[in-house]
C-alpha cells in the first residue's frame, strides 16, 4: 500500500490522553471521536489537517491507556498512517486489531520537518520525503502482523478461522 | 536454559512445550475485563463478527467503574449497553450500582483473579494483578472482543527484566515511592514491552496493598506485565478469597533477562512525579514549596485500606487547608465499609475531606474533581499527563496516600514530617 500526506510532527511519548482526551470516552462514536483527534497536543490539528495526512510520533508513541477510542479517533479524522520512532504496546496492537497502518523508523523522523510530504510505500519498507532522493526504511513487520492487516483486522482474521 | 514466570505461566496457558522471548503464541484466557468505556466497543465487534454466546459467562468480568454513578446521558447509554449484554449473556462477574467498585482493586478482592491466570483486561491497569504472581496485561477492546468469542488471543512473550530490591524501606515509603522510584530511573518507555520481575529481600516482606500499587504502574514504565512470585504473603491474600484451584509459579535460577537492575529501597526517600510524566520524579526534600489546590486519595494504585489507614494516620485531629479540596475515594464497597468500621471515614470527614463513592472518578478527568486552569493537585494515582484530571493548563503531581494527606493539611506538597 502507498500512503502520500503532509507529515504532522509531534514529540516523544505523546499519550493517550493528548489523542483523545478521557472527557470525551462517553461514546464510542468514531465522528464523534474524531473532532477531538490529537486535541490536547495540538487544538487546531483537526481544523488544519486534510484527508491522508500523516501523524508522525517520536519515541513511545500512543503511550498511556488501553483504550482503542485513539487509534479510532486518529483512522476517523482522516489521517493515512501513523509513522513514529517506537510505539507503546497496547497502542500497537490495538492499531493492527483494528486496522490503522503504523510503521516504526527512528531515521525518518530525525530527519524530517513538521509539514513536509512523505511517501510510504508498506509493501516495499520504504518512506522518501517529497523534493529529495534520499530512502529510508520501516522496520519490517512480523508476519502474523501482516497476516492480520491482510484480513482487515483481528476479527475478520478469527472469523476466518 | 531457564524459564521466567512470566514464560512459564504463558506455556502453561498453551499447547507448547516450551516457549521463549520473542514467540508469537495464542494462548487460553482465565479472565477478561471490560469497564464501561472499553467493553461498548468490544461488545459491538463482538456482534458484528456473528458472536451469538461468549466462550464462558464464568471468565468475563465486566465492571462498570469509570463515568458512575452515570455522569451524563452518554455514559448511562454505554452503561445500559453492557448491562444489557451482561444480563443477556449471563456474565457472572457483572459489577454495576452498590457493588462497584474500582475494576483493579475489585477483582484481586473478590478473588476473581488468582496466581497462576492469564488475564486480559481492555484497561492498561491490568498489569496490577501481576501482584499476585499472575501474568496479567492490558489489551485493546478488539482484543477483549475476541476473548469473549474465543477465550483465546495472541500474544508475544516479553522478555524479562529482574529487579533485585533490597533495604529496609524507611518511614513513610511505600511501594508506590518504589515504583515512583524505578520509573523515575528507567523512564516511561524504560520496559517497553517488556516484563517487570520484582524481586528480592525488600519484596519479599512488602505487604500485597503495596504490591498491587507496584504492579499497577508497570504499564507506566511501558512494561506488558509486572510481575512477582507469589509467596507466604500471597498465599495469605488469596486463601481467603479463592473459589477455584491456583497455582504458583516462580522463575528459575538460570532463567534469562535482559536486564537486571539492582536498587537500594533503604536509601529512598517519599516520591513526587512531576509534571507530565510519571518518570519525572523528584524525591519529596526536593519538591519545593508547591502549593496544591486539590489531593486526591483513591484510584486502583492507592485506593486500599492499607492506602486509607495511613492517610487517617496522618489527617486525624489534624484538617485539610482551607484553600484545598481533599477528596477520598474507597476503592471498593468492601474498603468503604471497612473504612466506615474503623473510624477512618469519621477522620475524614473531621478533616474536612469529601468521600466520594468507590468509583474512577477524577483520577481520569472523568467527573468529581475536575481541574480548572491553572490548579495543582497531588493525587495518588498513577498518570500526570496533561490534561489527565482535567484542564490542559492544570498540573497534577503523583505521590503516595502519605504524602497526599500531609499536602493536604499544608496546602502545599509536603511529608508527613513536616508536620
Ligand atoms: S482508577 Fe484511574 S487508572 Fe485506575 S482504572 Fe480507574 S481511571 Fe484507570
Amino acid at each position: 500500500m502507498i500512503f502520500r500526506g503532509k507529515v504532522w510532527k509531534f514529540g516523544d511519548n505523546v499519550d493517550t490522553d493528548a489523542i483523545i482526551p478521557a472527557r470525551y470516552l462517553t461514546t464510542s462514536d468514531p465522528r464523534e471521536l474524531a473532532l477531538h483527534c490529537m486535541e490536547d497536543a495540538d487544538p487546531n490539528f483537526v481544523a488544519r489537517m486534510k484527508t491522508g495526512d500523516i501523524i508522525l510520533g517520536g519515541e513511545n508513541f500512543g503511550c498511556g491507556s488501553s483504550r482503542e477510542h485513539a487509534p479510532i479517533a486518529i483512522k476517523a479524522a482522516g489521517v493515512s498512517c501513523v509513522v513514529a520512532k517506537s510505539f507503546a504496546r497496547i497502542f500497537y496492537r490495538n492499531s493492527f486489531n483494528m486496522g490503522l497502518p503504523i510503521f516504526e523508523s527512528v531515521e525518518l523522523v530525525d530527519a524530517i520537518k513538521d509539514g513536509e510530504e512523505i511517501t510510504v510505500d508498506s509493501s516495499r519498507g520504504t518512506i522518501a520525503i517529497a523534493g529529495s532522493t534520499k530512502t529510508f526504511t520501516i522496520n519490517p513487520i512480523p508476519p502474523f502482523m501482516e497476516k492480520l492487516i491482510a484480513d482487515g483486522g483481528l476479527m475478520k482474521h478469527i472469523s476466518r478461522k | 536454559m531457564g524459564n521466567t514466570i512470566t514464560e512459564k505461566i504463558l506455556t502453561a496457558h498453551t499447547k507448547l512445550k516450551k516457549i521463549s522471548a520473542g514467540q508469537l503464541i495464542n494462548a487460553r484466557v482465565d479472565i477478561a475485563l471490560g469497564n464501561d468505556v472499553t467493553a461498548p466497543i468490544a461488545i459491538n465487534e463482538f456482534i458484528k463478527a456473528g458472536g451469538k454466546k461468549v466462550f464462558n459467562k464464568n471468565k468475563i468480568a465486566l465492571v462498570l467503574d469509570h463515568f458512575t454513578p452515570n455522569k451524563d446521558i452518554n455514559s448511562a447509554q454505554q452503561c445500559k449497553a453492557v448491562r444489557e449484554f451482561a444480563l443477556k449473556q449471563k456474565i457472572i462477574h457483572f459489577y454495576e450500582g452498590g457493588n462497584v467498585g474500582i475494576e483493579h482493586a475489585l477483582l484481586p478482592e473478590q478473588g476473581i483473579v488468582l496466581p497462576g491466570d492469564l488475564v486480559v483486561g481492555a484497561d492498561s491497569h491490568t498489569c496490577t494483578y501481576g501482584a499476585l504472581g499472575a501474568f496479567a496485561t492490558g489489551v485493546g477492546s478488539t482484543d477483549l472482543a475476541a476473548v469473549m468469542l474465543t477465550g483465546e488471543l495472541w500474544f508475544k512473550v516479553p522478555e524479562s527484566i529482574k529487579f533485585v530490591i533490597y533495604g529496609k524501606l524507611q518511614k513513610w515509603v511505600s511501594g508506590k515511592d518504589l515504583i515512583l522510584h524505578i520509573i523515575g530511573r528507567i523512564g516511561v518507555d524504560g520496559a517497553l514491552y517488556k516484563a517487570m520481575e520484582f524481586t528480592g529481600e525488600t519484596i519479599g516482606k512488602l505487604p500485597m496493598a503495596d504490591r498491587l500499587s507496584m504492579a499497577n504502574m508497570a504499564i507506566e514504565a511501558g512494561a506488558k506485565n509486572g510481575i512477582f512470585a507469589p509467596d507466604a504473603i500471597t498465599r495469605e491474600y488469596v486463601k481467603k478469597r479463592a473459589k477455584r484451584d491456583y497455582k504458583f509459579y516462580s522463575s528459575d535460577a538460570d532463567a534469562v533477562y535482559s536486564d537486571i537492575i539492582e536498587i537500594n529501597a533503604g536509601v529512598i526517600e517519599p516520591q513526587v512525579a512531576f509534571p507530565h510524566l510519571p518518570s519525572n520524579v523528584k524525591p519529596i526534600n526536593k519538591a519545593g514549596k508547591i502549593k496544591i489546590d486539590q489531593s486526591l486519595i483513591g484510584s486502583c494504585t492507592n485506593g486500599r485500606i492499607e492506602d486509607l489507614r495511613i492517610a487517617a494516620q496522618i489527617l486525624k485531629k489534624r484538617k485539610a487547608a482551607p484553600t484545598v479540596r481533599l477528596i477520598v475515594i474507597p476503592a471498593t464497597p468492601a474498603i468503604y465499609k471497612q473504612a466506615l468500621k474503623e473510624g477512618l471515614i469519621e477522620v475524614f470527614m473531621n478533616a474536612d475531606a469529601i468521600i466520594s463513592p468507590p468509583s474512577c472518578g477524577a483520577c481520569l478527568g472523568g467527573h468529581m474533581g475536575i481541574l480548572a486552569e491553572g490548579e495543582r493537585a497531588v493525587a495518588t494515582t498513577n498518570r500526570n499527563f496533561v490534561g489527565r484530571m482535567g484542564h490542559t493548563k492544570s498540573e497534577v503531581y503523583l505521590a503516595s496516600p502519605a504524602v497526599a494527606a500531609a499536602s493536604a493539611v499544608l496546602g502545599r506538597i509536603a511529608s508527613p514530617e513536616e508536620l
